[in-house]
């Protein structure tokens, strides 16, 4: 990997993303609300060759704009996951929107613009760049958080993600700064070689606060408050959203800084990483139980998922790193694939989501229940499903780096959440039907079905996605 | 290899089978009927080739037969299969109750046909699958995999308490073995692999070896069940549909058991030794306090699941004993296990069809108008006796000879199992059996259907036969089993000799 002052075709991706989504600002200003459907056709196409050029194999790998962005392995397998987020995002909001008359061309843009700032952040290669990206994902995701404007619920959603969230990135900043300030650098090598093995408290406090910035994004305890009210409050393709892109790339760079600018100093940010751990895979079991919403629900439940992924980062060696990657993967498959199942809950031309809403399921749409019922399967972790296998590694890895109690603690909290996926299975099979739900979507049902079928036939085919998580987590190190 | 793919076809068998239910449309008569009789073929061409396998399989030979493999996680984690002695009459068991259960089923399941019988088959993969993996992350794949389709078969098809009885059945076995995995973990970093052949010849340090297999007791003890974590079997038996109590009573169980003489005694066998007392205190409890609890039941198919984990106990004595006899008894026993408790819980899902109640005292005086009935209930309440004559007495005579040469003590508590076990099986014959019918909605009871002696007879035969005659099975896995005492005994020795 050789570094360049600036290499268009390293970052093409990301060019071309910019490009568009700004050509679009300006179509969707001009044509107004008429333009909206376009607006997001067109969108769909600009993320789908993307997402095209990002796994593109013929196009050079370097580190470009002075260190400031870094094209790897690691880069692409994170940007790939992402673009999917966000990709089959807006491919379920078209009808959401529609049917709910809060369409407009903002919404595929602002996506478009936070996926931007989602491959910047995951590319990053210095402190500035990451702040950068990180701001440009945040701000288009306050507005996102608080889009149903009309609505109660949404805008108190938005408003708490926007507070929380602007103190986060403070804190951050923060961060940032007296890293500079006492290794001299913003570059993550730079500090690595600064920091070596010795964490000046200066040095210390940075990377909390860093942590806390990222922490706070990926929403793992004790900075997750924001969750279940803006899971529950915004509408539900932007739960979507929130729920799969953001997370990826904030995971990414987490794992990059951790393993590139503080690799010395594991011992430190071990700790840490293994409290957030430990607090997020058991607040995300027990809190969950008691719910009766479903979106509110995965809100305890991805807090969780977090907790099981930060066990492989907290091991710190490259399958940690590898673990890491596949569980994001597997858990972006996992969340689109509940959220089109969610999407899919509408009676009578409005959207239910209450738990109770899906009684029966399993005689009203056998279909649909089936594959919910392997999400739910697969989010618990029951082989042979590919939620299994995520966690598989991730303990794989936390055994291996001797985080003996860390893993004990974790089984013992995904036992702890087999209950509350297990019930909404008992929902749909084991008891009396309700109402049968409106005609869903195409567009969610086959989602749905696609995201189900990788689930259950991820264990025929592994290796493809276990050897490019290893070659990416290679990457780093 | 000569023969290779026949294993991987009786694990692809049922999947096909189930594949094929799905295509079949609707949920007319006609696709409940078809749905039946492809699952009904499926389960006897599965037999069929599980007889393939026994017929090239030698007894002589004590290592791994049939064996497959191939590359599955970027060469860490193969897809290895392979039987010896000690699996190949579980596979046999397992193929040989499917056909029956899907029998037995037959006209007592009317709802959600197709989808029952998707799952029977499904279950019977992933059961098979259990006894025939090679490589530690494929066997726990089966094991924990069968969990779905139980937690189903309960919930859906059970009756009465049924989502308690799921959630516990799935819960309690769930926390086992999520230890286990762990422990495999550990083991796969300290070999660098997860290929059980290898593993078997690999030696842990003793103390790794403490934790390993306590990782794996907190998986098979619960699936055993072994007292005190025993509870969720009354419960998930209650309420699951007849043929449910069949694979859990015949297959399920037996995986704990098979567990054990396959990872505990050869992998650990210095923490083995450690613990023996341990299993030896529980096994004992579990002989006589469970046996006492069944004496109190109310329900019949509470009675027979007290009763099971009464005889799991001689199971679970028998393997530590560690010695060919103890080892041989328990694989006996659990063969005679699978085969006696199935035979019980058809008989009292026959009276269960008609009467819709498993409580006891609803019955009574049953020999007046169901004769054939009678003798059935009562050959198979002597197997569970374990009356000379029928398999259940040489697996309990086989445990107590291994146990008592180890630990006279326990063999000779463990003995007072067989008189209490004598008590609560003939009680529970004399109330239903036996009297006079006083209740009136007994009196038009019909006797047993030719499906219904179709499921029975079988299972009658082979007790009687294998009673007399035991024989083939002790010969089939004689010479695994003396290898695997071997390997224990020399490791034992070993340790012993470098502590001194």
């Amino acid at each position: 990997m050789h570094e360049t002052a600036i290499s268009l075709p390293v970052v093409l991706p990301e060019v071309v993303l910019a490009a568009g989504t700004l050509a679009l600002v300006l179509y969707g200003a001009l044509r107004g609300e008429r333009g909206s459907n376009l607006v997001n056709e067109i969108a769909v196409g600009l993320l789908g060759l993307v997402l095209i050029l990002i796994v593109a194999k013929n196009r050079p790998m370097g580190v470009t704009f002075y260190g400031a962005f870094a094209d790897d392995a690691f880069t692409r397998f994170m940007g790939a996951i992402t673009l999917v987020g966000s990709l089959v995002t807006l491919l379920l909001s078209v009808e959401f929107m529609r049917q709910e008359r809060i369409g407009g061309f903002e919404f595929p843009v602002l996506i478009l613009i936070s996926t931007l700032g989602m491959l910047m952040l995951i590319s990053a290669d210095d402190f500035i760049a990451l702040y950068l990206g990180f701001e440009l994902m945040s701000l288009a995701l306050y507005v996102i958080a608080a889009y149903r404007r009309h609505d109660l619920r949404a805008t108190e959603a938005g408003l708490k993600y926007f507070v929380l969230g602007a103190l986060s990135s403070g804190m951050m900043l923060y961060g940032i700064s007296l890293i500079y300030g006492y290794s001299g650098s913003v570059s993550f090598s730079a500090v690595a070689e600064a920091v070596h093995d010795h964490a000046s408290i200066g040095v210390l406090f940075g990377l909390v606060f860093i942590l806390v910035g990222l922490a706070f994004k990926i929403s793992v305890v004790p900075f997750h408050m924001w969750t279940p009210d803006v899971y529950e409050g915004a509408p539900t393709p932007v739960t979507t959203f929130f729920a799969s892109a953001p997370k990826v790339a904030a995971m990414a760079v987490l794992v990059r800084v951790m393993v590139t600018a503080f690799p010395g100093i594991s011992n430190d940010w071990r700790q840490i990483l293994t409290f957030v751990s430990i607090a997020s895979m058991v607040l995300g079991a027990f809190a969950a139980i008691g719910q009766r919403n479903f979106k509110r629900l995965m809100a305890y439940s991805s807090i969780g998922h977090m907790g099981y992924a930060l066990v492989g980062l907290a091991a710190g060696t490259v399958e940690g790193a590898q673990s890491v990657i596949i569980y994001m993967a597997i858990y972006v498959v996992m969340t689109l694939g509940t959220f089109a199942a969610i999407l899919s809950m509408r009676r009578q031309g409005r959207a239910v989501e209450t738990m109770a809403d899906l009684a029966g399921l399993g005689r009203t749409d056998p279909t649909m229940a089936f594959f919910l019922a392997t999400m739910m399967f697969s989010l618990a972790g029951v082989p042979p499903l590919a939620g299994f296998f995520a966690k598989f590694y991730v303990f794989a890895a936390g055994i291996k780096a001797g985080l003996y109690g860390l893993s004990v603690i974790g089984v013992l909290a995904s036992c702890v959440a087999a209950y509350y996926y297990l019930r909404i299975v008992k929902l749909m099979y084991f008891d009396e039907p309700a109402a049968a739900f409106d005609r869903p979507a195409p567009v969610a049902r086959i989602v749905l079905a696609v995201s189900a079928l990788m689930i259950l036939l991820f264990v025929f085919l592994p290796s493809p996605i276990t050897n490019a998580a290893m070659a990416a987590a290679q990457s780093l190190f | 290899m000569n023969g290779s793919w026949i294993l991987s076809g009786i694990l692809a068998l049922p999947l096909v089978g189930a594949l094929f239910i799905l295509l079949l449309p609707g949920d007319s008569e006609a696709t409940k009927r078809n749905a039946r009789w492809i699952a009904l073929f499926t389960t006897l061409i599965t037999f069929a080739l599980s007889l393939v396998a026994w017929s090239r399989f030698d007894p002589a030979q004590p290592g791994f037969q049939l064996v497959e493999e191939r590359d599955w996680f970027s060469h860490a984690i193969l897809y290895k299969l392979g039987v010896d002695g000690i699996s190949m009459p579980f596979v046999l068991l397992t193929a040989f109750l499917m056909p029956i259960c899907i029998v037995a089923s037959w006209t007592p399941i009317q709802t959600r046909v197709k989808e029952y019988m998707i799952t029977f088959l499904v279950m019977e993969t992933l059961m098979v699958g259990v006894f025939i993996a090679l490589d530690l992350v494929l066997f726990y794949l089966f094991f924990e995999g069968g969990l779905i389709p139980m937690f189903i078969i309960i919930g859906v098809w059970g009756h009465g308490n049924r989502v308690y009885a799921a959630f516990k059945f799935f819960l309690y076995t769930f926390t086992g073995s999520v230890l286990m995995l762990l422990a495999i973990m550990a083991m796969y970093w300290t070999a660098g692999t997860t290929d059980i052949t290898v593993l078997l010849k690999t030696h842990f340090p003793a103390n790794m070896q403490t934790w390993l297999w306590l990782g794996f007791f907190a998986s098979f003890a619960v699936k055993m069940p072994m007292w005190p974590v025993h509870t969720w079997l009354p419960d998930a038996h209650v309420e699951a549909p007849t043929a449910g109590s069949v694979m859990l009573a015949a297959v399920l169980l037996k995986m704990g058991g098979y567990g054990f003489i396959r990872f505990s005694l050869p992998m650990f066998p210095d923490a083995s030794l450690y613990f023996t007392p341990l299993i030896f205190a529980l096994s004992v409890i579990a002989i006589i306090y469970t046996s006492l609890v069944a004496l109190a039941q109310e329900s019949m198919k509470k009675l027979i699941a007290y009763s099971s984990v009464a005889h799991m106990g001689f199971v679970t004595m028998g393997i530590f004993a560690a010695n060919t006899q103890g080892v041989q008894g328990a694989v006996y026993q659990m063969i005679s296990h699978g085969l006696i408790s199935g035979a019980l819980f058809l008989c009292v899902g026959v009276v269960y069809d008609r009467m819709h109640t498993y409580d006891i005292a609803a019955y009574g005086g049953l020999v007046q108008r169901m004769p054939l009935y009678a003798v059935a209930f009562m050959v198979f309440t002597l197997g569970n006796v374990g009356l000379p004559g029928t398999t259940g007495f040489i697996g309990e005579f086989l445990t107590l000879i291994g146990t008592f040469q180890i630990n006279n003590w326990v063999a000779f508590l463990a003995t007072f199992g067989i008189i209490l076990s004598a008590c609560y099986a003939l009680y529970l014959y004399r109330r239903i059996i036996f009297g006079v019918i006083e209740k009136p909605n007994l009196m038009g009871i019909a006797d047993l259907t030719g499906p219904e002696i179709a499921t029975l007879l079988p299972l009658g035969l082979l007790m009687l036969f294998y009673g007399v005659h035991p024989q083939p099975i002790i010969d089939a896995s004689a010479a695994s089993i003396d290898q695997l005492i071997q390997g224990f005994q020399h490791a034992v020795t070993a340790t012993r000799t470098a502590g001194l």
